[in-house]
């Protein structure tokens, strides 16, 4: 399960930021930079536990770095092989919507929604470190053009993103649930939406 | 079970199924359009393509309950001028080998052509890499799509 860290948890990273900081400041002071603050460890703990879901293979295998989607917990490459296309609706001739219809179809083991296709390339994630994931989900260059409030809805509210936790029968659901996601999301925010390191 | 109403090559069809019956097993098994063939029964092979509002669908992973008003198009339905290059072209290059998957190659050759009038060969590759061959007529089924494009003027 998601969650938002609680304040018992934030006095847990005090305590341990207490324990390993002291160090870390030493070492940052040598080379001088300004130490890492509680709300900063707090908010890269908030999009650390957020990418539980960014990196899970539900969200990862449709956004691939590359062409082509990949398939199960294992993410193999997509079997029939298919690609992006123009517009991430696959080529033309053999469109996602070709063997992905309006919904889940368990019986072929088949997964869908009306609207199944990949992310665009500019938000490939696979492979990705999670640090490298956070700079480009906030890169309105690379995030089809959200502002923030405008990620918190997509991620929050969209029902192919919200497919990760119901993917039909035979597939891992994403970690926790859609609304959890959304208020892990808005919490990072909120706390400045700090990034791990890349 | 359920009575379900299927439009169906210009006709509506009535059957007695359940509504998670794929739409492959209604064709076949309910109103003997045999001509679209079962393969794999998981959306792998493409052996079950037919049209539904002209455009292509494996018929194995939709369930007729989803089918709705969609017009379907079957290989025994299939017409017009991307229909007749490609059998023109099919006969000429004579393509099949056993035949088996030929019916869900040929829908997949007309839903390329309506799309893409001058494919490439890489078009064509992308287009019907969801159709296997256990006969390996690839070769020859690309020859014949550029014939059949050349014909329609592309
Ligand atoms: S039988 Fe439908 S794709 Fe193989
Ligand atoms: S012609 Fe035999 S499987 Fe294709």
């Amino acid at each position: 399960m998601l969650r938002v860290p609680s304040v018992a948890d934030m006095t847990l990273v005090r305590l341990l930021l207490s324990v390993f900081g002291l160090s870390a400041c030493l070492v940052a002071a040598a080379f001088g930079q300004s130490p890492p603050s509680d709300a900063v460890a707090r908010s890269v703990a908030l999009f650390r536990e957020a990418g539980k879901v960014l990196q899970h293979p539900r969200c990862l295998n449709c956004h691939p770095v590359g062409d082509r989607p990949t398939q199960n917990d294992t993410m193999r490459p997509h079997i029939s092989r298919v690609v992006r296309g123009a517009d991430g609706h696959g080529p033309p001739g053999l469109p996602c919507s070709a063997c992905h219809h309006a919904a889940n179809y368990d019986a072929a083991h088949v997964p869908g929604h009306t609207d199944w296709h990949l992310a665009p390339a500019s938000m490939a994630w696979a492979g990705k470190s999670l640090g490298a994931i956070c700079v480009q989900i906030k890169d309105p260059a690379r995030n089809g053009g959200r502002d923030m409030a405008a990620l918190l809805r997509h991620v929050s509210e969209d029902s192919l993103v919200g497919w990760a936790w119901s993917p039909g029968a035979g597939r891992t659901s994403a970690p926790g649930t859609q609304a959890e996601f959304g208020a892990v999301m808005r919490a990072w925010a909120e706390s400045g939406a700090h990034c791990p390191p890349e | 079970m359920a009575t379900v109403t299927l439009r169906i090559n210009g006709a509506n069809r009535s059957l007695e199924v359940d509504g998670d019956t794929p739409l492959l097993w209604a064709l076949r098994d309910h109103l003997k359009l045999t001509g679209t063939k079962f393969g794999c029964g998981e959306a792998y092979c493409g052996a079950c393509t037919v049209f539904v509002d002209g455009n292509p669908v494996r018929s194995c992973s939709l369930p007729v309950s989803q089918v709705g008003n969609g017009a379907i198009t079957t290989i025994e339905g299939i017409s017009g001028p991307e229909a007749a290059a490609v059998q023109q072209a099919w006969i000429a290059r004579d393509v099949p080998q056993c035949g088996y998957c030929q019916s869900g190659q040929i829908m997949s050759a007309i839903a390329l052509l309506k799309a893409i009038r001058k494919p490439t060969d890489r078009g064509i590759d992308l287009a019907m890499g969801g159709n296997l061959c256990r006969c390996a007529t690839y070769v020859r089924i690309r020859a014949a799509i550029h014939d059949a494009a050349r014909a329609l003027g592309g």
